[in-house]
């Protein structure tokens, strides 16, 4: 038993509503996300005395503690990009271990499908104050070229395809199908997928993640009241986080991401490896990031994803079950995908998928990947 | 260039050395005293070894593409007019990676590993870029 094993359990999850919502402001998708997930967990609002959050430039834990009306005993609003809510569970569940709390809400909004029809720009891109920032904009860098700077890196270096990562595409939209809250669900090919525009070489447009509007909450509780909840606690097992830049040239090496460190300390500390997780929940906002987490978290060898991946091995009924919501390709994403990892993971474990179901799925593997390949957490997730 | 609408490096007092030396067509990078490293972006302490005994010095401008992306859908609608443009990272022959755009170059030519050289670009009077083309075979 590792130092956090099962001092916590993840009790309530719920998503606010995704996709285009055009009349709802960030907050009130907070708002309406936990109160679903507090329902969901059979808690009330005065439960909780721990409270996470972040958004897409960071979100003071204050301001949604003022909306909320919720007055913590401990706060933490770390700022990783999408890979946020893996850390806050492990810093929720570390409290906890701690006495500091019982119950943490770990929540998160934000409405960039809506702000971008509104005219609402990111005016940071274009005050590019910070010593990374001043080197990189004035180029034209951005996310998506960031991550196509490293697909094309693992191509070279490996003979990675387009049609490999096409296969995650298309596994991940077949998940989507089976998911009546996504947003993309009509089947796609490989060939859909490399012909489909060009944005970022080698990136196309069906590598990248959907922009929608979109919030999501979870509730973690201590293990002694997780037992008397609503539904069986999704134990927290195992948790590690770690980053290694911000801007993407400085990132030591395209082809590795700090998910090396994060699971290798989540998977130590669950006394678990990767032949023990039944399904997987990797942050997708392009193929390539999902390919570097295979590898980087060992469920294959560094080089070996675009194999890994060959033959729809991540789609239904393949034998690595991966994204099964359908993922920030074909589900949702609107700029911060991690927290919706956790969700799909706790409703696997608690075998309430449906059609999505993966059979006997009882250790769950979550990967929040942020920024520009910056940051990576990794939460392992059991039922008793 | 006073239209020029991208986003301009918002320099301060330990990156200013660097752009008033690329104003100059110069390409300077900053080196530790002690540990004997070249570092880039520039910040006053040393990241190799935390010394702040710094020193700037002339480089070659002459490296290798260690990745590139040839982008069809740029950040801001400033760059639309520049697409296709290519975003790479070059690696230096003094041991430091840096954003930038690869210029005089046919796209299908580019290749991870090829040789290239800096060249500037006066985007305004106060603000030379540094940017890369192919090194001419001589």
């Amino acid at each position: 038993m590792g130092t956090l094993t099962k001092k916590a359990a993840i009790v309530g999850v719920a998503e606010s509503d995704c996709g285009i919502v055009p009349d709802k402001s960030q907050m009130e998708l907070i708002a309406q996300a936990t109160s679903r997930a507090l329902n969901d967990a059979g808690l009330k609002k005065s439960d909780i005395d721990g409270l996470c959050c972040s958004g897409i430039f960071g979100l003071a834990t204050m301001e949604v503690g003022e909306y909320l009306n919720i007055q913590p005993r401990f706060t933490d609003a770390t700022h990783a990009g999408g890979a946020s809510f893996e850390m806050h569970v492990q810093h929720a569940a570390a409290a906890i271990a701690a006495g500091i709390c019982h119950t943490v809400l770990i929540c998160y909004a934000a409405t960039t499908y809506s702000d971008r029809k509104r005219g609402v720009f990111l005016t940071a891109l274009n005050e590019p104050t910070s010593s990374m920032a001043q080197f990189e904009m004035p180029y034209g860098g951005w996310l998506t070229g960031s991550y196509a700077l490293a697909a094309q890196r693992h191509m070279y270096q490996y003979g990675t395809t387009s049609e490999q990562l096409a296969e995650i595409a298309v596994a991940t939209r077949k998940w989507a199908s089976l998911n009546p809250l996504a947003m993309m669900r009509t089947p796609i090919t490989i060939a859909d997928v490399i012909h489909s525009p060009m944005i970022c070489s080698p990136l196309h447009l069906l590598d990248c993640c959907l922009v929608t509007d979109a919030g999501g909450a979870i509730i973690v509780t201590s293990a002694e009241r997780a037992r008397n909840l609503r539904h069986p606690p999704a134990w927290i097992l195992g948790c590690g986080e770690s980053h290694s830049h911000m801007g993407i040239s400085s990132m030591p090496d395209l082809t590795c991401t700090s998910a090396k460190i994060s699971g290798e300390a989540a998977f130590k500390m669950a006394g678990l490896t990767a032949k023990d997780i039944d399904v997987a929940e990797l942050y997708d906002c392009f193929t390539i990031t999902v390919l570097l987490q295979l590898e980087d978290l060992g469920f294959c060898r560094k080089g070996e994803g675009g194999f890994f991946v060959t033959g729809q091995t991540t789609a239904p009924g393949g034998k690595f079950p991966m994204n099964t919501n359908g993922g920030g390709l074909s589900f949702t994403h609107s700029g911060m995908y991690g927290i919706f990892l956790l969700i799909e993971a706790v409703r696997q474990l608690r075998g309430t998928c449906g059609e999505r179901q993966v059979p006997g799925a009882r250790v769950v593997l979550c990967n929040g990947i942020g920024v520009a390949l910056s940051s990576s957490s990794t939460v392992i997730l059991g039922r008793d | 260039m006073v239209d020029y609408k991208k986003p301009l490096p918002a320099i301060h007092e330990e990156t200013r050395p660097f752009w008033e030396k690329a104003k100059k067509h110069e390409l300077w990078l900053q080196k530790c005293r002690d540990c004997g490293k070249f570092r880039f972006y520039p910040r006053s302490i040393c990241p190799n070894c935390f010394s702040y005994n710094t020193e700037w010095s002339r480089v070659s401008g002459r490296g290798k593409i260690y990745s590139f992306t040839v982008s069809n859908r740029p950040p801001l609608q400033a760059f639309q007019k520049d697409v296709p443009y290519c975003l790479a990272l070059v690696d230096l022959e003094e041991g430091v990676r840096m954003m930038t755009n690869i210029v005089e170059c046919q796209w299908e030519d580019l290749k991870i590993d090829m040789p290239v050289e800096v060249v500037f670009e006066d985007v305004t009077p106060l603000i030379s870029l540094p940017k890369f083309r192919p090194t001419p075979v001589i």
